[in-house]
């Protein structure tokens, strides 16, 4: 006899347990994983708080990657219970053993008074443009929305900074800062990338937000036509999320590193001489800080900047590459960022050396006796000599 | 004989080497048989104290010393030093 629709349901229901809105609400903070099975335009139309989304036509696909423990208890859901129950049945085939479906569905929690949300959405456009980050699970729309969310800094427009900024703006970093008060030379070309030869003696923040702007429109470039100074740091890193450190000079590092502290601001930092860079992120409190490092700052013949020593054009690249990679590690809480930890790139061993970082007790800036809590004024600390005459120049 | 790594920074004072193998037990001894051979890396190392500059830090097998033994540390002829200067340098 031919099983007709009324028929499955009827198996369906006697095997599927359920449970009704009220019931789920009150698991729903025992650490039970909420899955509304729904197509992608009901899920954008508003959802239940914390509920994960595997819609039913990938669910078999999906489900493990979102549920890895099949004994995990889930409760599925869908408009008014019909599909949740199917899949219901089709996850007790897949070996999970704890899934109930939510009676009633999405349509009765809603029509109960209960809270829900309108998850993130994108438009059109931004789903194509972001769909390979959309595909990965760690990332997906909210991670997206997060980056799009997002403010990062960039201090120096140079051989760091151009790649770095390039692909945070390629990864729809919402607000791109660039610090740099120079002009585009053409001895910059050979590997600041975000500049062109017809830029050449253009303002490096126009020439860089050009760039910005004809790679992704999504991006707002706020340009700082200025040298980072003790005066102006405060103010120029208020309210961005992360740093990145591209300068040349140690004032600048020392005086930036001071304020993220304060500011309790990641910082992301590298340098580079020749066919070598070194990586790590200061995490204020948690990792230490420039200072921790290095205590005092090198006599100048000591540590020569690129525009003395040379470097080649694809180390910064590869370096500031390294950096946008920790600056989105960081922005959506993924993996382990350097912090802690100190990488030395060598171009010509094709080597990576990994350091253990500590913080400093004693450090002026972090330590335990340091003078500038988040809560300290914001003053300048005493900073080791450093050449006068130097710049923030990046060169 | 421990191996140290010549950051590319100091290779000129110490005759354009990458890597060197110096005697001794200690970073002390190491860092003073290295600045032996090479006297041009003392000043960039060592302070007129002699300890060590507080901008290079020496790091035995992955672990600043600063926060082991300082020059005190003992080395083993399978270790590496690595010297890690400040370097400004934003390309």
């Amino acid at each position: 006899m031919t099983k007709t629709y009324s028929d499955l349901m009827r198996e369906v229901r006697a095997s599927v347990r359920e449970v009704s809105p009220t019931e789920a609400e009150l698991l729903g903070g025992t650490g039970v994983t909420l899955v509304d099975v729904r197509e992608s335009t009901e899920w954008d139309e508003g959802h239940v708080p914390d509920a994960i989304h595997v819609p039913r036509g990938f669910l078999e696909s999906r489900i493990e990657a979102a549920v890895p423990d099949r004994d995990a208890p889930v409760i599925l859901y869908c408009a008014g219970g019909v599909r949740s129950a199917l899949a219901a049945r089709q996850l007790a085939e897949l070996g999970y053993t704890d899934v109930v479906s939510m009676a009633g569905g999405f349509q009765q929690w809603k029509s109960e008074g209960r809270s829900w949300q309108r998850p993130f959405t994108l438009t059109p456009e931004q789903k194509q443009r972001y769909s390979r980050h959309l595909l990965i699970p760690e990332v997906g729309i909210e991670g997206q929305a997060k980056l799009l969310g997002s403010k990062v800094l960039l201090i120096g427009a140079g051989g760091l900074g151009s790649p770095a900024m390039l692909y945070l703006a390629a990864a729809g970093v919402g607000t791109i800062g660039v610090v740099d008060f120079d002009t585009v030379d053409l001895s910059n070309l050979q590997r600041q990338i975000v500049h062109s030869t017809e830029r050449i003696g253009h303002k490096k923040t126009d020439s860089a937000a050009e760039a910005i702007r004809a790679l992704n429109p999504d991006v707002r470039f706020v340009a700082h036509e200025e040298m980072l100074t003790d005066d102006n740091v405060e103010r120029l890193i208020t309210g961005y999320d992360v740093i990145l450190d591209g300068t040349d000079t140690f004032e600048t590092r020392y005086t930036l590193n001071d304020a993220a502290v304060r500011a309790r601001i990641p910082v992301v930092h590298a340098s580079v001489f020749r066919f070598e860079g070194q990586l790590t992120v200061f995490q204020p409190f948690e990792g230490p800080c420039y200072r921790c490092l290095y205590p005092t700052a090198p006599p100048p013949e000591l540590a020569p900047g690129c525009s003395v020593a040379g470097v080649l054009g694809v180390v910064p690249g590869t370096m500031g590459l390294l950096q946008a990679t920790e600056a989105l590690k960081v922005l959506l809480g993924l993996g382990e960022p350097l912090i802690g930890r100190l990488l030395i790139y060598d171009a010509l061993d094709s080597s990576f050396t990994e350091l253990t970082l500590r913080r400093d007790p004693a450090c002026p800036a972090c330590g335990s006796g340091a003078a500038m809590g988040a809560d300290a004024p914001a003053r300048p600390l005493a900073r080791p000599s450093v050449a006068s005459g130097q710049t923030a120049g990046v060169s | 004989m421990p191996t140290v790594r010549i950051p590319p920074v100091l290779r000129t004072q110490a005759g354009g080497q990458k890597q060197l193998q110096i005697l001794g037990t200690t970073v002390g001894e190491v860092i003073q048989a290295l600045t032996s051979a090479h006297p041009a890396l003392r000043d960039q190392l060592l302070t007129t104290d002699g300890t060590l500059n507080r901008f290079v830090n020496v790091f035995v097998n992955g672990s600043d010393v600063r926060y082991l033994q300082e020059l005190e540390t003992p080395v083993g002829d399978s270790d590496t030093l690595i010297l890690l200067p400040a370097m400004a340098g934003g390309g």
